[in-house]
């Protein structure tokens, strides 16, 4: 599979901190990649670099061979990168649907548009397909601050799919979510992005899901990708299990 | 009976039967009522321009330079360049308040909370004083009266000019009303409301926030101008008053005490301050703002979501009265 993303010499310093130092990683088309560290080992730094919310001190970041160092959020999310948040980000006064509808209007390219009305019908059935496909069709006329934290997370996830994005990122998906609901979540998630033939990438503290869902894991601390290889492999390593699991 | 049963506020027989009771009002309320009205209406469209960006979690402390930018174009065009006729002058006043907010809306795009607040109360104040000092130009304090005017080339009678006034306020009015309906229920109109729930979002979906705010504040100034247009019709003069701060402040006044939730709610704010500041300077010429302190009060304790919030009390009402009905 091609390589879809690739940082060269990454670097992200924030005064004498190094949070990101000298990440050079790819990641290929399709792959379902985890990312586990402890706090402040620079996985959420590294998904801010990509997407555009941080400059890079120094350092080059490609996605599908275009240099997209410097760009802004939107000029990323253009390209075809697309994130959720570790804090669900979503418009808690509206409901389900009308999140949805501007979702979709947005993507469509008619966000400015003062004439259309978000109602329009092809719009609430592309949006209520996409609420059906990640299990909302009964909450579509929810408000969003009204949705526990597992639906919130699961929404934030799905704004970021109605992009149509060749690269997901996900900053913890299933923190805040049951321990029942967890498995559930990232199933319908993770099939959904897979028929899509979404490249996910996804940030994770909980073992389990990493073991269950990622078929590649990168081990971050201090800044440096520690280990990258199977799931195995990284979570076997004695430095990942001393520095990010906290065992012998 | 069948049509108490579909008679729903906001539904289209509710605006018929409202667009009939404007249209039909001469014939039963005395001339001084119908010139409030008329102004009530005027500033009302004014107050929309706010309201649409309260929707976006801006408030404007400068929709009075809008205003006044729309009633001096009409008096200018009036009084320098001699263009009388009124289906002239009416866009012109839109063009001025949308070409002054274009300008503005450049900087005021960048800045969100207070300092929104208070840059565009900045810009309202230079107007108000570059119209106050440029005697020779604009008139200064004593400002510039609105000559006698054509509508399709005919002059209303003096006597008539009250009813025309008014008629011309009622069908911008019912104009501006499908505008702001069909701009809050658009894309643009719901990504303003993305805008104040949550900037970070609407970025990473891809879209422009500083664009959002940069389109609504257009469209709110051109509002504001034609608004101000219109009281330059209404009154007969226009003054420097018209940019000051505390022109500005009574629109927010109006929005805060009409609602933001409904397009209609900035009209039933200005009909209902209009009424109330008219009365309270009859009965208490000293302590009239005091009165209207005192109202705002209310409004804000009782009413949080403004005066239109009634609306889903009597629908509530009128729900239960419909359904004791059928029983």
């Amino acid at each position: 599979m091609a390589v879809i993303l690739k940082t060269v010499s990454l670097h992200k310093n924030f005064g004498m901190v190094k949070a990101v130092d000298n990440i050079n990683l790819s990641i290929n088309g399709e792959e379902v990649v985890g990312i586990v560290g402890t706090n402040g080992s620079g996985k959420t730094t590294l998904l801010n670099l990509i997407t555009g919310y941080l400059q890079p001190t120094s350092g080059e970041i490609r996605f599908r061979d275009n240099n997209i160092t410097g760009l802004s959020p939107r000029e990323v999310i253009g390209l075809g990168i697309a994130r959720s948040f570790q804090i669900p980000q979503l418009y808690t006064g509206l409901t389900v649907l009308e999140n949805m509808l501007i979702a979709v209007a947005t993507r469509s390219g008619k966000s400015w548009d003062p004439w259309t009305p978000l109602n329009k019908n092809s719009w609430v059935e592309e949006a209520l397909g996409i609420l059906r496909q990640f299990g909302f069709e009964s909450d579509a006329r929810q408000v969003v601050a009204n949705l526990p934290e597992g639906g919130r997370k699961l929404l934030d996830v799905a704004l970021s799919f109605v992009l149509k994005p060749k690269l997901l990122l996900m900053d913890e998906p299933t923190s805040g979510v049951s321990v029942k609901e967890k498995f559930a979540v990232m199933d319908a998630l993770l099939n959904t992005l897979k028929d899509a033939g979404v490249t996910a990438v996804f940030v994770e503290h909980d073992v389990e899901i990493v073991e269950r869902y990622a078929e590649r894991v990168l081990a971050f601390d201090n800044g440096r990708v520690i280990a990258d290889g199977t799931v195995n492999v990284v979570l076997a390593d004695k430095s990942v299990r001393q520095a990010v699991l906290g065992v012998d | 009976m069948r049509f108490l049963e579909n008679f729903k506020i906001g539904s289209p027989t509710a605006m018929m039967v409202g667009i009939l009771l404007f249209i039909t009002a001469p014939l039963f309320l005395s001339n001084w009522i119908i010139f409030v009205l008329a102004m009530a209406l005027a500033k009302g469209i004014v107050v929309l321009g706010v309201v649409l960006l309260l929707r976006g979690g801006l408030i404007s402390f400068g929709h009075g330079l809008y205003c006044a930018a729309g009633a001096y174009a009409v008096a200018f065009a009036l009084n320098r360049w001699h263009i009388r006729e009124a289906l002239f002058l009416i866009p012109l006043s839109l063009l001025a308040g949308g070409g002054m907010a274009a300008l503005t809306g450049l900087l005021l795009k960048r800045y969100r909370g207070i300092f929104f607040a208070m840059l565009s109360l900045a810009f309202s104040m230079i107007l108000y004083t570059v119209l106050f000092k440029f005697y020779d130009v604009t008139g200064g304090t004593d400002g510039m009266p609105i000559p006698p005017f054509t509508i399709l080339g005919i002059h209303p009678a003096t006597e008539n000019l009250r009813l025309f006034d008014y008629y011309l306020a009622l069908i911008l009015t019912i104009g501006v009303l499908y505008l702001g309906r069909r701009f809050t229920a658009s894309s643009l109109g719901y990504l303003m409301q993305a805008v104040r729930y949550n900037e970070i979002r609407v970025e990473y979906m891809g879209t422009s926030v500083g664009r959002a705010i940069y389109l609504t504040y257009v469209f709110s100034g051109a509002l504001g101008g034609l608004g101000g247009g219109l009281v330059a019709f209404i009154v007969g003069h226009v003054a420097p008053q018209l940019a000051y701060w505390t022109a500005s402040a009574d629109f927010v006044f109006v929005a805060v005490l009409g609602g933001a939730g409904n397009v209609f709610a900035p009209f039933l704010g200005s009909i209902v301050f209009e009424f109330v500041k008219n009365y309270a300077v009859k009965f208490s010429p000293n302590t009239w703002q005091m009165t209207l302190g005192g109202i705002l009060l209310l409004i804000i304790f009782f009413l949080p979501q403004g005066v239109w919030s009634l609306n889903e009390t009597i629908k509530k009402k009128v729900m239960q009265w419909q359904l004791s009905l059928k029983q």
